[in-house]
């Protein structure tokens, strides 16, 4: 247990340290960190002396250091373009994007697994063959395109959903939520569809080609010889043998689920980290593009670290010190 | 049929056929067998693969799936028609009257669940019994089976048993009910050579204690040899001869017989090469017309390429070889 | 498969070859045949990419060209004739008079030009990647494997925004709209290549250990080119099932890219082009400039999808 939990987290740590480095590759040599304080206008001995006091020309793993240490601060330097600090940016936009994010994952882990054994148990059913369908032109329709659809039919020609923004929001200290106005609650309605279908109909398809696998093997052709009912077959054993995998699957989607935020946030106006993100690459605001894929880093290895510790309470065959490949 | 049909017979298998439906054909797996089995007796049903051991095992135990059917004939379990009971019934007698034991232990176990999990749910499934009582028998059949110390190694989940342990395990699932019937489907051919011979004589020693019967496919001839009391060759989905162990092993009449008996190695016959049968088992969709074995046969004449012959019974079993037809007439 | 089983009867091992080859011939024709989902996708496709060569000579307008652009026809509904020109615009017009028909056709181009070209840099990548850590082992295989794992459970469309947005931070902005094409094919591709490198590296490690690799290397011949004659044949089925499924995944993401306002500029629109041009005008009602590019779009992602799902099940009758 404690040697299967260490070598996750230093996995972890490695990740973590990856991602720290390409971020700071761009903070360093991409963008311009001079030019950005002092503007295009200095004076050569100006730049020289700003480059030294920003340790600019110490070593390079010195400079990575410092980034590092800053950092984990929760110090991400100075926005170019909006001048403020970056973790201030960062968290102002925060509760948005995990709000929905959340929201969206639970709805796609809900209707995914209820819609993917669904599938699986009537494979020849009608509404299962619709089902199946309606999920490939879902992966082939763009994300956009459903926010977009969505506003034309909600907004547009039923006038029912507000087209972008959060509506009105409650905080506490520094975290806001619009779950607890109408306006807020009906903002999020269509911002949660557009950005959880795509892992909805995924997560549907992963489900129903796992249980199905399940379902052709021994333990369960036997487990039907003992006269075990239908109920104990499917529900206790084959979702719990079909869930081994679609944990570590989804779990990694679930997670990059943040990240797909960027087009649903841009789409709906949604005032959160992705939006901020797209209009940073636009105007090559690299500080808030670096401090966001640390953000996106951070998220990818603490979704992995959870994915891990539940493979391991699910597989017993983990716990035993040996490590066994998935059936 | 002609075949009697014997008083005290647990499982009486009646001229059953089991279809394939394919898009491109229909494929008659199982065409015509009948055999009983008694209680205490162990029937060893031999033949190559695809010859419907296996798909006749699964037929009385009802787990035929789709696109297979039982087309013709019917199963009687203690004199009771069992073959076509809806889908709720079948399943209360499953595991309860008739049990099966699947080929690899390995794969028939669900490796998440701990064993004692699984013996508890199978045999609460079938006795009322609580929790308790239920964990108290499951150790019981542990005991009997053969696993030592089975108060701690229920607790253990299937990848913690050895392979031969495993199977005992799987065996121990398929008693938890007594049932009076069981399908061992190739019980040890996923099993070291070393632990093959205990398996065997622990589903031969448990079929005596408890009076069940047992069908044993294997197509092992030595542990035919060992175990059963009566054995079935079956050819293409049909069953060529049938009779006695001693009879059928030792003086096999039916010329696939013969020749899947020569197939075994004896010491005697250490030094000559191991006779084998020319040519391989036809496919579902090209069994020749007459008797399905007439292009591997020495002894073929002009009517096994015409008539199908029908098992006859023939010097104290059952034959299906026009050959034995006249010579049972004229006795 | 096995070189050895005829090896004492040429004639018989070569006819045996032709029949291997000439049966899978007929069974992927076969299903094909069998599949109107396939037949129906393959011409629709087809018939895009025909479309989309022959724009300059099938659309009716120049339609990015502002000499041929009449502001009179400004905003004409599918079906109209322009105030400006009387032409007939039967998918309407934007508010510069921009027949969407013809736009079309010319989105399209550039959607299936930097889809093809992104996808075909991917696979190059990968392959090149895959064959090198499967040949090379150690080390470079490790890191190469785990960069690709890393980046395969990071959204593609993440991954192509940080490299666009590095690349704008090192090319100067005059220079924007003239490397933009370049650029965005670039990033989709980088975003791309991790599945080609598996599946390639899988049936590389199989190669490696095999007589002939060993013999060249004790030659002292490199046994890499030898080697990547043997691999490539074996993974082509493979890969053309995962190009054809990242094509319409990089036509999607190019799209998505566009749509945000990072990728092809207004003065070479793709379809995501249009359609971000065209969300402004949803709310005031001329829904057409954005609707015809969209649908315009589902269809050729969805078509390629079909055919790239057929062709997986086609290649792999073990999944039937």
């Amino acid at each position: 247990m404690l040697a299967y939990l260490l070598r996750s987290l230093t996995q972890a740590t490695l990740v973590m340290l990856a991602v720290a480095f390409i971020a700071f590759s761009m903070f360093r040599y991409v963008g311009d960190p001079v030019a950005s304080i002092v503007g295009q206008d200095a004076t050569l001995k100006d730049r020289q002396e700003l480059a030294e006091s920003l340790g600019l020309n110490d070593p390079f793993p010195l400079q990575f250091a410092r980034f590092l240490g800053n950092a984990v601060q929760g110090d991400f330097g100075v926005s170019y373009r909006q001048g403020r600090p970056v973790a201030d940016l960062l968290i102002e936009r925060l509760p948005a994007t995990i709000e929905l994010a959340v929201l969206s994952a639970i709805v796609a882990l809900g209707l995914g697994l209820v819609l993917g054994i669904y599938a699986a148990l009537n494979r020849k059913g009608v509404i299962a063959n619709i089902v199946m369908s309606l999920s490939l032109i879902g992966v082939s329709l763009p994300t956009f395109l459903i926010g977009i659809g969505l506003i034309f039919l909600f907004s547009v020609y039923l006038r029912w959903l507000p087209s972008f923004g959060r509506g009105d929001v409650v905080a506490f200290g520094w975290w806001t939520t619009g779950l607890l106005t109408d306006s807020g609650r009906k903002s999020l309605i269509m911002p949660v569809i557009t950005l959880g279908f795509f892992q909805l109909t995924l997560i549907m398809r992963l489900v129903r080609a796992e249980m199905l696998e399940v379902m052709r093997t021994e333990y369960i052709k036997f487990a039907r010889a003992r006269g075990l009912s239908d109920g104990s077959v499917h529900f206790r054993h084959a979702l719990r043998n079909a869930m081994v995998p679609v944990i570590t699957i989804t779990g990694l989607q679930l997670g990059s689920i943040i990240a797909f935020a960027i087009v649903t946030e841009t789409v709906f106006n949604w005032p959160g980290l992705g939006a901020l993100f797209v209009r940073s690459v636009e105007v090559v605001d690299i500080p808030v593009m670096a401090a966001y894929l640390m953000f996106v880093g951070l998220v990818f290895v603490v979704v992995n670290l959870i994915v891990d510790m539940l493979y391991f309470l699910v597989d017993p065959r983990l716990r035993g010190g040996a490590t066994v490949p998935a059936r | 049929m002609g075949q009697h049909i014997m008083s005290d017979a647990v499982i009486s298998v009646r001229n059953l056929q089991v279809e394939f439906v394919t898009r491109r054909a229909t494929l008659r797996a199982i065409d015509g067998v009948s055999f009983d089995i008694a209680k205490g007796e162990v029937l060893g049903v031999v033949g190559e693969s695809g010859a419907g051991k296996s798909v006749t095992g699964a037929a009385i135990i009802g787990l035929i799936e789709p696109p297979g059917r039982i087309s013709g004939g019917e199963i009687l379990l203690n004199g009771r028609r069992i073959d076509n009971l809806p889908p709720d019934e079948m399943r209360k007698i499953r595991g309860r009257k008739v049990a099966m034991i699947f080929q690899d232990p390995l794969t028939s176990l669900n490796p998440l669940f701990r064993v004692g999990e699984q013996l508890i749910e199978t045999i609460r499934t079938h006795l009322p019994m609580n929790e308790r009582q239920a964990r108290d028998r499951a150790i019981e059949l542990l005991t009997e089976v053969g696993i030592p110390a089975p108060e701690k190694r229920i607790d253990g989940y299937p990848h913690e048993f050895s392979g031969g342990m495993r199977q005992r395990v799987v065996i121990a699932l398929a008693l938890c009910a007594e049932p009076d019937f069981i399908v061992a489907d190739e019980p040890t051919t996923a099993l070291d050579v070393s632990v093959q011979a205990q398996i065997i004589s622990l589903i031969k020693k448990l079929g005596r204690e408890r009076g069940m019967a047992v069908m044993l496919v294997t197509h092992d001839m030595g542990v035919i040899a060992e175990t059963a009391d009566r054995v079935a060759v079956m050819y293409a989905g049909r069953v060529a001869e049938i009779g006695p162990v001693r009879d059928v092993v030792q003086r096999p009449m039916h010329p696939y017989a013969k020749g899947l008996m020569g197939a075994i190695p004896t010491l005697e016959a250490a030094t000559d090469r191991l006779v084998q049968i020319p040519g391989s088992m036809p496919r579902l969709s090209s069994i020749p017309r007459g008797c399905a074995f007439n292009p591997r046969c020495g002894e073929a004449f002009a009517r096994c390429f015409v008539d199908q012959p029908v098992p006859l019974p023939v010097q104290g079993r059952h034959v299906a070889c026009h050959l034995y037809e006249t010579m049972e007439a004229v006795r | 498969m096995s070189h050895r089983a005829a090896a004492p009867q040429p004639r018989l091992k070569l006819t045996w070859k032709e029949r291997v080859a000439i049966w899978r011939d007929s069974d992927l024709w076969l299903s094909f045949k069998a599949s109107p989902v396939a037949i129906m996708s393959t011409a629709v496709t087809l018939l895009i990419v025909i479309a989309a060569i022959f724009a300059d000579v099938l659309a009716p307008q120049d339609a990015f060209d502002p000499v041929a652009l009449n502001l009179l026809d400004g905003f004409a509904h599918p079906m109209e004739r322009g105030a400006g020109s009387n032409m007939l615009f039967v998918m309407g017009s934007d508010e510069q008079g921009r027949d969407i028909f013809s736009a079309l056709f010319y989105g399209t181009r550039l959607s299936l030009l930097v889809g093809v070209a992104s996808v075909i840099f991917s696979m190059v990548l990968g392959i090149g990647l895959g064959l090198l850590a499967g040949y090379l082992g150690g080390k470079i295989e490790m890191l190469i494997m785990r960069v690709a794992d890393i980046q395969l459970s990071f959204p593609a469309i993440l991954i192509a925004l940080l490299i666009f947005g590095v690349a704008r931070g090192l090319i100067p902005p005059q220079q924007y709209e003239t490397t933009a094409v370049f650029v965005i094919i670039i990033a989709i591709g980088l975003s791309n290549w991790a599945q080609y490198a598996r599946t390639v590296r899988a049936s590389t490690l199989v190669e490696r250990n095999k007589e002939y690799v060993q013999a060249a290397r004790l030659m002292g011949i490199s046994g890499f080119g030898i080697m990547a004659r043997h691999v490539l044949p074996n993974v082509m089925g493979p890969v053309l099932v995962i190009a054809t499924i990242n094509l319409a995944l990089a036509i999607i993401e190019e799209a998505t890219l566009s749509f945000l306002g990072v990728g092809l500029p207004i003065t070479q629109p793709s379809l995501g082009t249009l359609i971000r041009s065209g969300q402004k005008f949803l709310l005031s009602g001329e829904w057409w400039i954005l609707f015809f590019p969209a649908m315009m779009l589902v269809i050729l992602a969805l078509a390629i999808n079909l055919l790239g799902d057929w062709l997986r099940d086609a290649l792999n009758p073990k999944l039937r």
